[in-house]
């Protein structure tokens, strides 16, 4: 840095002192899965707010929790992660509350996405998508599976060809629904019971897979594979002759909100930014490119018919996915759940 | 006391010293540490399951160690032999790989090895083989992966003790009527000890930690001690269990190094000797 006259320097600092205090130092810092929201909504939200946001991704939830529950939650104003975490951060009391006054788009969600088991009445979270977990598969090389044990426990010329998802809320399940379970049981038993389901199944998987799984279908190295519906769309964009089905035992209800930290200095700016993502365009983009299903009605009302053709899993309409369970914060029985998961995943 | 000691304290004595605090405090509910006292990660990893874990990621370590030494020696003399105005061509060639990311080589050997991938496909096309091979997600596709990224460093060691040992000694062997093999076995070899010794730790440390090639061309289901360790910190969030099998890991690497660090200085102290 060059020298400055002290003065100069005082009066600079003044002058930003100023501004910050006529526009509340309008910076907010968002964290989001990479590509997670339209690449130009950051420019597009400044342009019309004047508010000044940064981008910074997270790859899993867990990897933002752990930042978050380290750091107090400073450094981000608006958080995206799925709602078992929203719930942990508000039993945490490291989310803020939402003023529905300040998102006036809220009115664009549909009222099942508004009762929401793990917040109901939108009090600390705002729902961004949701969905199903079903099986999705080649319906040139097999008949529709109609239960999770197809999956489970796959008949012989399927045993090799099907991968399951390896992050452990989905994998345990999958379980969890076969065995006619809450998704949320963390008994001893119900753990026991998926567990000893779970590393039998491990002999006739191809592989754990949570980031590749529709492409092995495209290939052809699967033929079927546990997966979230959005998903599923991926590798049927890629190759009309897979489909996606929920089994008779259910699917869980996976949701994925947005949070305002209580951390944030900006609150106000950070309800702004909630605002605008619950727009009706920025709604629009994420059905027809994330070809996730999102609960902004005014969005999926305003879709192009054609993607629902081109995946049926779009038009599942908000009264049938409130019929599944939602998967929610375990609490303390996160300890025996993740116990559980590790033996699974190093079982022989 | 120089400024070397200091990056090694700070990177080095106080990450494994926070590694060994949290061995024995309780797991936080969402990661972090909760600060009770306990032994009961300690007795948690005695569990054959994790024992039985450290004992497959040994013997795959091992198994990728032997292999890449093998194909390691001979690539190192072939070099050693070749006109001198080549031989740094042909180093060169041995490092190109690191040029591109670990994951991009680790992603080109799932081309290569899946059901419907490049190895097959020549196959069947070929008519060896009906039913495609199961050569990807199993502990083969790890120990492929394992010896195609470390090989090269055991070039380089083994090539390094090659190319320095007197060519003297060689031709002194020869003249006296020792066959090309009783040559390279009485002559050459034991020169060359401490080159294997240093590639094949190398290769060992790497590979009982790794966790990449396990996961991508493993499928997940083969988890050595690093998948192990990886999902407690990050998945589990169970970060003082993972610590404690931090701790057994690198312990086990300490006690390769020193070994190895040991055979080395008894190795130059009977050149400087003799």
């Amino acid at each position: 840095m060059t020298r400055t006259p002290l003065s100069a320097r005082l009066a600079a600092v003044a002058a930003c002192a100023l501004i910050a205090g006529a526009a509340q130092a309008e910076k907010i810092v968002i964290s989001n899965w990479d590509g997670y929201m339209p690449p130009d909504l950051l420019e597009n939200f400044t342009k019309e707010t004047g508010i000044e946001a940064e981008l910074s991704v997270h790859a899993t939830n867990e990897e933002i929790m752990g930042k978050v529950v380290a750091g107090g939650g400073k450094g981000y104003d608006v958080l995206f992660v799925s709602s078992p975490f929203a719930e942990a951060l508000k039993n945490l009391g490291l989310s803020a509350p939402i003023d529905h006054d300040k998102v006036p788009n809220l009115e664009n969600l549909y009222d099942e996405a508004t009762e929401l088991a793990h917040d109901p009445g939108n009090t600390y979270s705002v729902p961004y998508a949701w969905g199903t977990t079903g099986l999705c598969y080649r319906s040139d090389m097999m008949e529709e599976p109609t239960s999770w044990n197809a999956l489970l426990s796959p008949s012989d010329d399927l045993k090799g060809k099907v991968t399951m998802l390896s992050t452990d809320r989905w994998l345990m399940g999958a379980a969890a629904l076969a065995l006619g379970k809450s998704l949320n049981d963390t008994s001893a038993e119900t753990l026991a019971a998926e567990k000893d389901m779970l590393i039998a199944t491990k002999q006739d998987l191809l592989a754990y897979d949570d980031a590749t799984f529709y492409l092995k279908l495209v290939s052809g190295e699967a033929t079927m594979v546990q997966a979230w519906d959005g998903w599923c769309n991926y590798g049927i964009a890629e190759n009309a002759e897979i489909k996606y089905t929920i089994p008779e035992e259910g699917s869980d209800l996976w949701v994925d909100a947005i949070v305002i930290t209580n951390a944030s200095e900006n609150k106000d700016a950070a309800h702004a930014f909630v605002n605008y993502v619950m727009g009706k365009d920025v709604g629009v983009w994420v059905a027809s490119n994330i070809l996730y299903k999102t609960p902004n009605q005014a969005a999926m009302e305003a879709l192009d018919p054609s993607l629902v053709e081109s995946f049926p899993n779009m038009g599942m309409a908000p009264a049938e996915l409130v019929k599944y369970e939602q998967l929610r914060d375990l609490g303390q029985g996160q300890k025996a759940f993740a116990r559980t998961v590790t033996e699974i995943m190093a079982a022989q | 006391m120089g400024p070397g000691l200091g990056w090694l304290a700070l990177l080095m004595v106080v990450p494994c010293g926070l590694i060994f605090t949290y061995a024995f405090f309780e797991r936080g509910l969402y990661g972090g540490i909760d600060y009770i006292w306990t032994f009961e990660n300690f007795t948690r990893a005695a569990d054959p399951l994790y024992l039985g874990i450290f004992l497959r990621s040994a013997r795959i370590a091992l198994t990728a160690t032997a292999i890449a030494i093998l194909i390691a020696y001979p690539a190192a003399y072939a070099i050693t032999r070749a006109p001198k105005h080549w031989q740094t061509a042909l180093l060169i060639l041995v490092i190109l790989p690191f040029w591109s990311n670990y994951l991009i080589r680790t992603y080109a050997w799932i081309v290569m090895l899946n059901r419907e991938g490049l190895i097959n496909g020549a196959l069947e096309g070929a008519g060896v083989i009906d039913e495609p091979l199961p050569l990807l997600y199993n502990s083969f596709a790890v120990v492929v992966g394992l010896v195609y990224n470390y090989t090269p460093f055991v070039v380089l060691a083994i090539y390094s003790s090659l190319s320095r040992i007197n060519r003297e000694t060689i031709e002194a062997s020869e003249d006296l009527g020792a066959s090309t093999f009783t040559t390279f076995r009485r002559v050459i070899l034991p020169q060359t000890v401490s080159g294997v010794a240093a590639g094949g730790v190398f290769v060992f440390v790497l590979s009982i930690g790794n966790f990449i090639t396990p996961d991508l061309l493993g499928g997940g289901r083969l988890q050595m001690v690093g998948n192990l360790i990886y999902d407690q910190f990050l998945s589990a969030r169970d970060w003082p269990f993972g610590a404690v099998l931090s701790m057994f890991l690198i312990a086990i690497m300490m006690v390769l190094l020193f070994t190895q660090a040991v055979l080395a200085g008894r190795a130059s102290g009977e050149r400087t000797n003799s």
